[in-house]
C-alpha cells in the first residue's frame, strides 16, 4: 500500500537509540559532566531493555562520534557494567 | 438495587459554620446546622413539604409558592425553601389554610398543563403529578379552555432529549441547572407572566444553541417538558444500578436505570464523590455504542492480514492465541512477544494483562496507552514528590484562590470538573491559563481569566522557568515551607539556576511569544494570591520535554508552598477513565503495581512467591521500542487489549510498519478498530456495562464498575485473558474480579486496604488506602512528601528538534473536543456525531488568507512524516503561525503527520508540536485513499459456509 512516503526525518532504530541517548544527556546537561554521565547511565539502566542497551553499546563502538561526550561516557559505563 | 428515585431535600446543605440551631417542626424538636432551609430541615427529618421549583442541587428560588408553611409569631405563609431555620422557631407544615393555598397554586399549574398523564412518557416519574397528588388536587375550577401554552411544537433537535414547551410549568429549574451546575448559561425564561417560556440562547433550537447537552436541565425538570428520548421510546425504568462512567478521568458515577435488561438512561448519581450528581454529554447520553451493530461479537482469526476474517468458536480462538504465542517464543525467543494494557479497561483486567506478560510470557514487555499521554507525569511527580499521582481530590478546587490551568482544556476534555472550576471562578477565584489556544475557559459567561499566556507550542519549560525566575528573584517563595519540607540545598541550586538573567521573562519572550509583563503578573498572582492550584493536561506531557515540564510545575508548587493541604496542589487531568489505574496496576515495562521497579529484589520476590515463577529483573520494551524491534525483526507478537495504537500513536506509518512486521497481532476490542487492520486474531471485548471491576479516576479514587447486563460477546474481558492464560498453562482460577483486587491488595502496599466490601461500604477509596489510611487519602503529602524531602529539579529549556522552516512554517498542535472521545471508536457510534461529524483544521485568518484558504475549504496538512487532508475552520482561537486539529476520526488520522519525536525521559510522543505546511487541495491524499481501500479489504468477514 502507498503510505504516502515520509520524505525525511524518520529515523532507523539505530539512529533513534543514538538520538534518545543524546536527548537524555542534553536534558541532564546542567549537571557537572561526571554526574551527568552517571545519571544518563542510570536512566538507561532503569528504562531500556537489555537488547536496547546492548545495541547502544555496539553502536557507540561502531561510530565513536555519534554520541555526545556525556552520552558516550554514560554508554561506556553501561558497557563496563 | 430496585427502582427508587434519589431523595431530593429541596435545597443544598448549608455552608458549614459549625453552629446548630434547635427548632420545632410539626411538634417535633429538630437540631440542624444554621443556614439550613426549613424545606430541607423538614425533608431531613422525614416531612416532605410539597415543592416544585426547588431541588437540592440548586439555590432556592421561591417561585412556585407550593412549599408555603406557617411559622408561629410570623405573619403570612413564607416559602419554606427560601426561609432559613432559626433558634426556637415553631413551624407547621400542615393546616387547612396551607392545604387550600397549595391546592390553589396547583390548580393554576394544572389548568395550563395537558392532561395526557396516561400516555405521557413521564407517567409515574413526574413531580407535577406527584405534587398534585400530595396536595390532594381533585378538580380544576378554571377549566381548560382559556388561553394555554398547549400545542406548541416540540424541539427535537438534540439527539438525546426532547423539549416540549406545552408541558413546561416555568419553574426555572432547567435555567438554574444550566447556570449554576453546568455554567453554560444557555437557557433563559423569555417573556413575562403567562407568556413566559423557556428558550435556548437567542431563541434557537437546542442543537444550534450554546447548549453542550450535559443533561443537567433534563434531570432538573420536574415534568416531561425536558425528557430523555430513550424514556419516550422505552418507557420509565424499573431498577437502577450504580456504576462508573467509562469515558474520561473525572470518573463520574451514574445510576444506570434499567427496564429489565434494557438500559433506559444514565442519570448522574448525587452521592458520587467525583461528580456530585452532574455529568457531561458523553457519560450521560453517549452509551449507544454498546449496542451498535458494528460491534463484533464472535472471535475471528486469519493467517494473513490480506485475507478476510473467519469467525471461530471461543475455544478455537483461545487455543490458537496460546499456540501462536508459544510457537513464536520457541522460534524467536522469550522476549519476542509482549502486550499492551488499556486505560479503558478495569484495574483488574489491566492487572491480569500485565500478569499474563510477566508470568506467562516470562518478560516485561508490557506497556499501556498512558505511554502516549501521562507517562511524563509518572516520571516527573515520582522524581520530585515520590509518587506518580495528582495530589488533591476534586473537591479541593472549592478551596483554591488561584487556579493555574496549563495545557488542558477542562470544559471539553474533563467537562464535569470544568463546570466545578467555573463555579469556583464565579465565586471569585482567579484564573491563569497557559495554552497556545484561547480555550473556552479564557472567556466564557461570567468567567474570565486574569491572565492568558498564549505561548508558542513547545516552550512550556521556558515559560515555567521564567515564572520561577520571578518567584525566586522577587523573593515570592515560601522559605519556611521549603526549609521544613524540601531539600534546602537543592532549592538553592534551583533558585540560582532560574535566577540567571537568561531565564527572565524578558529574555525568553522572543522565543515563547509570551509578553514579559503578563508573565510576571501571572507569576506574582500564583505565588501570592492565596491557595494556588495547578491543573494540567496533555499540553504539558506530550512534548519532547514533557517530563521536564511536569517537574517544573512541581518546582513551582513547592517553591510557593502550594502543596500538602486543601485548595492547592499539582493535578494532572487524566484523559481516559482509567489512566491512573492502568499506571497504578503495573502496566509499565519497568514497574510492578504501585510504581516499584522490577529490579527491586524484595518486590520481585513477593510477586515470584505469589505467582510461583521466576520473574525477569530487567525492564521490558515500551510501545515505540516494541514497534522498532518489530521493524528490525526481533519482536513478533503483540496482545493488544482495548487500545487502538494505529490511530492513537504518533507517526501512523511507523506504527503500521511495525505491526505489519509481526507474525501475530491479537486485538481485543469492541470494534474492528484501525489496529485490527493488522491483526491476525480478534477477540471481542465487553463494555463497562457488561462487567464488574473498578476504575481509578484522576483523583486516585477507586470506584466500582457494576455489571448491569450480560456481556453480548459472552465473556467479560478479564475472563478472556484468564482463558488465554489457562491455555498457556497458567493456574489462574479467578471466579470474580474482587479476587483479582484481593491479589492486588496483597501485593501492593498503597492498595492494601482496597477490597470490594470496603468499596461497597465507603462508596469509593482514594489510594493510598491501607492500615495507615483506612479511609483513603484525599490530599497527599500532608505531613511530608512520599519520598521524604521534596526534590527541586533543575529543568533546562531545550527546544524541540521539530523545527519550523521554509517548507514547514506552521506549528500543528492537537487536542480533543467535548462530544468526541479519543479516537472516537465509541462516540462516533452515537448521536454525538451531531456535534462533530469530522475533524477540522483550525487556522488563523492571517495564515488562511496568505494561502487563499476560505472557511470550509479542503486543505492538505503536510509534515516531514506524512500528509492528510481535512477541512479548514478559520478562527482567532489559534495564534498566527499555529494550527490545531482533533484526532477523533480515522479518515483524517491526524497522526499521519505527527512525528516520532518524544519526551526524553519516557518516550511519550510529541503530539503537541509538529512543523507543517497547509495548502488548498481538492480531495483526500493518496495515503487516505490507499488507507480507505486497505481498511475496506481488511474488514471483510468470510461468509459462514452452509452446513453439509
Ligand atoms: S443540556 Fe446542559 S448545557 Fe444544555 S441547556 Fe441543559 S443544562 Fe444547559
Ligand atoms: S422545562 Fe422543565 S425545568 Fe424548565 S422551566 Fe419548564 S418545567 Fe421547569
Ligand atoms: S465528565 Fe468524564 S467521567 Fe464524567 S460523564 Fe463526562 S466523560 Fe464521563
Ligand atoms: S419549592 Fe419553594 S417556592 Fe417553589
Amino acid at each position: 500500500m502507498n503510505m504516502g512516503g515520509p520524505e525525511e526525518g524518520v529515523m532507523s532504530t539505530g539512529e533513534r537509540l543514538i538520538y534518545m541517548a543524546n536527548q537524555i544527556a542534553r536534558n541532564l546537561a546542567t549537571e557537572e559532566p561526571g554526574r551527568a554521565a552517571e545519571m544518563v547511565a542510570e536512566h538507561i539502566r532503569l528504562f531500556w531493555d537489555p537488547a536496547m542497551r546492548a545495541r547502544i553499546v555496539a553502536l557507540a563502538a561502531e561510530d565513536a562520534g555519534a554520541l555526545t561526550p556525556v552520552a558516550a561516557a554514560a554508554v561506556a559505563r553501561i558497557a563496563r557494567a | 438495587m430496585s427502582f427508587t428515585r434519589e431523595k431530593d431535600h429541596g435545597t443544598p446543605p448549608a455552608l458549614a459554620t459549625g453552629r446548630n440551631v434547635t427548632l420545632t417542626i410539626d411538634g417535633e424538636q429538630v437540631i440542624l446546622p444554621e443556614g439550613t432551609s426549613i424545606l430541607r430541615a423538614a425533608s431531613l427529618t422525614g416531612t416532605a413539604i410539597p415543592k416544585l421549583c426547588a431541588s437540592d442541587n440548586l439555590e432556592s428560588f421561591g417561585s412556585c409558592r407550593l412549599c408555603l408553611v406557617e411559622i408561629e409569631g410570623r405573619a403570612g405563609y413564607p416559602a419554606s425553601c427560601t426561609t432559613p431555620i432559626a433558634e426556637g422557631m415553631v413551624v407547621h407544615t400542615q393546616s387547612e389554610a396551607l392545604k387550600q393555598l397549595r391546592r390553589g397554586v396547583m390548580e393554576l399549574y394544572i389548568s395550563d398543563h395537558p392532561l395526557d398523564c396516561l400516555t405521557c412518557a413521564a407517567n409515574g416519574d413526574c413531580e407535577l403529578q406527584d405534587q398534585a397528588g400530595a396536595v390532594g388536587l381533585r378538580e380544576v375550577r378554571y377549566g381548560y379552555d382559556g388561553a394555554t401554552n398547549m400545542g406548541q411544537a416540540k424541539d427535537r433537535s438534540n439527539p438525546y432529549f426532547d423539549f416540549d414547551p406545552s408541558k413546561c410549568i416555568v419553574c426555572s429549574r432547567c435555567v438554574r441547572a444550566c447556570d449554576e451546575v453546568q455554567g453554560t448559561f444557555a437557557l433563559t425564561i423569555d417573556g413575562r407572566g403567562f407568556d413566559s417560556r423557556v428558550a435556548a440562547s437567542e431563541g434557537q433550537d437546542f442543537l444550534a444553541s450554546e447548549c453542550v447537552s450535559c443533561g443537567a436541565c433534563v434531570q432538573a425538570c420536574p415534568t416531561a417538558s425536558l425528557i430523555e428520548r430513550t424514556v419516550v421510546e422505552s418507557g420509565t425504568p424499573d431498577r437502577a444500578v450504580v456504576t462508573t462512567c467509562a469515558y474520561c478521568g473525572v470518573g463520574c458515577t451514574f445510576r444506570a436505570e434499567m427496564r429489565g435488561e434494557e438500559l433506559v438512561r444514565m442519570v448522574p448519581w448525587k452521592e458520587g464523590k467525583a461528580n456530585h450528581g452532574h455529568s457531561c454529554v458523553k457519560g450521560r447520553f453517549a452509551w449507544g455504542y454498546a449496542q451498535h451493530r458494528d460491534r463484533v461479537l464472535n472471535p475471528m482469526i486469519r493467517s494473513n492480514v490480506t485475507e478476510p476474517w473467519r469467525e471461530v468458536s471461543w475455544e478455537e480462538a483461545i487455543a490458537h492465541t496460546a499456540a501462536e504465542f508459544r510457537r513464536i517464543q520457541a522460534k524467536y525467543g522469550r522476549t519476542s512477544v509482549g502486550g499492551i494494557t488499556s486505560s479503558r479497561c478495569t484495574n483488574e483486567e489491566t492487572f491480569l494483562v500485565q500478569k499474563l506478560v510477566r508470568q506467562g510470557f516470562g518478560n516485561n514487555n508490557v506497556d499501556t496507552c498512558a505511554r502516549v499521554c501521562h507517562s511524563p507525569t509518572g516520571y516527573g511527580l515520582k522524581t520530585t514528590f515520590g509518587t506518580s499521582a495528582g495530589t488533591q481530590d476534586f473537591d479541593s478546587v472549592e478551596h483554591c484562590d488561584v487556579m493555574m490551568v496549563i495545557g488542558a482544556n477542562p470544559t471539553d476534555a474533563h467537562p464535569v470538573f470544568g463546570s466545578r472550576m467555573k463555579r469556583r471562578l464565579r465565586e471569585g477565584a482567579k484564573l491563569i491559563v497557559i495554552d497556545p489556544r484561547r480555550i473556552d475557559l479564557v472567556k466564557s459567561p461570567h468567567v474570565e481569566a486574569a491572565h492568558h499566556l498564549p505561548l508558542r507550542p513547545g516552550t512550556n519549560v521556558a515559560v515555567l522557568t521564567a515564572m520561577a525566575h520571578v518567584v525566586a528573584t522577587e523573593h515570592l517563595y515560601d522559605e519556611a515551607f521549603i526549609r521544613e519540607r524540601c531539600d534546602w540545598d537543592e532549592f538553592q541550586d534551583w533558585a540560582e539556576f532560574v535566577s540567571q538573567p537568561g531565564r527572565s521573562p524578558e529574555a525568553t519572550e522572543p522565543l515563547t511569544g509570551v509578553p514579559a509583563e503578563e508573565l510576571r503578573a501571572a507569576a506574582r498572582l500564583y505565588a501570592t494570591g492565596g491557595n494556588g492550584a495547578i491543573y494540567y493536561g496533555l499540553g504539558v506531557t506530550e512534548h519532547s520535554q514533557g517530563s521536564s515540564t511536569v517537574m517544573a510545575i512541581a518546582n513551582l508548587a513547592m517553591a510557593t508552598g502550594n502543596i500538602g493541604r486543601e485548595g492547592v496542589g499539582v493535578n494532572p487531568l487524566r484523559g481516559q477513565n482509567n489512566v491512573q489505574g492502568s499506571c497504578d496496576m503495573g502496566s509499565f515495562p519497568h514497574e510492578f503495581s504501585g510504581y516499584r521497579h522490577v529490579s527491586d529484589d524484595g518486590v520481585r520476590g513477593a510477586f515470584e512467591a505469589a505467582w510461583g515463577v521466576a520473574l525477569d529483573p530487567e525492564p521490558g520494551l515500551r510501545i515505540p521500542n516494541m514497534l522498532d524491534a518489530a521493524t528490525d525483526g526481533s519482536f513478533k507478537a503483540l496482545f493488544v487489549q482495548g487500545e487502538d495504537i494505529l490511530q492513537s500513536d504518533p507517526n501512523t506509518q511507523h506504527v503500521a510498519a511495525g505491526l505489519a512486521a509481526m507474525e501475530c497481532v491479537v486485538v481485543q476490542d469492541l470494534f474492528l478498530n484501525e489496529t485490527a487492520n493488522y491483526a491476525h486474531i480478534f477477540l471481542p471485548g465487553s463494555t463497562f456495562l457488561e462487567k464488574d471491576g473498578t476504575f481509578t479516576n484522576a483523583e486516585r479514587r477507586i470506584q466500582l464498575v457494576r455489571k448491569v447486563m450480560a456481556p453480548l460477546n459472552g465473556y467479560a474481558d478479564w475472563e478472556v485473558v484468564q482463558l488465554v492464560a489457562k491455555a498457556m498453562g497458567l493456574d489462574w482460577d479467578y471466579t470474580h474480579p474482587s479476587e483479582i483486587m484481593d491479589e492486588i491488595a496483597a501485593l501492593t502496599p498503597t492498595f492494601a486496604g482496597v477490597h470490594y466490601d470496603r468499596l461497597e461500604a465507603e462508596g469509593s477509596l482514594q489510594w493510598p488506602a491501607n492500615d495507615a489510611a483506612p479511609h483513603g487519602t484525599p490530599t497527599m503529602h500532608m505531613d511530608g512528601f512520599v519520598r521524604g524531602k521534596g526534590r527541586f529539579v533543575v529543568t533546562d529549556y531545550i527546544p524541540t528538534d521539530e523545527k519550523t522552516g521554509p517548507r514547514f512554517p506552521l506549528l500543528l498542535t492537537t487536542g480533543r473536543i467535548l462530544s468526541q472521545y479519543n479516537v472516537g471508536a465509541q462516540t462516533r457510534r452515537t448521536g454525538n456525531s451531531a456535534w462533530h461529524a469530522e475533524d477540522r483544521l483550525e487556522i488563523h485568518p492571517v495564515d488562511a488568507e496568505n494561502r487563499g484558504i476560505a472557511d470550509g475549504d479542503w486543505v492538505s496538512l503536510k509534515s516531514r512524516a506524512g500528509e492528510t487532508t481535512l477541512r479548514a475552520l478559520i478562527t482567532e482561537r489559534v495564534a498566527p503561525g499555529v494550527v490545531y486539529t482533533t484526532f477523533h476520526h480515522p479518515d483524517t488520522q491526524a497522526n499521519v503527520v505527527t512525528t516520532d519525536y518524544s519526551d526524553w525521559a519516557t518516550n511519550c510522543p510529541e503530539y503537541k508540536v509538529t512543523a507543517v505546511q497547509v495548502g488548498l487541495t481538492n480531495g483526500p491524499s493518496d495515503w487516505q485513499r490507499g488507507y480507505a481501500e486497505q481498511t475496506r479489504q481488511s474488514r471483510r468477514i468470510a461468509p459462514v459456509e452452509a452446513a453439509e
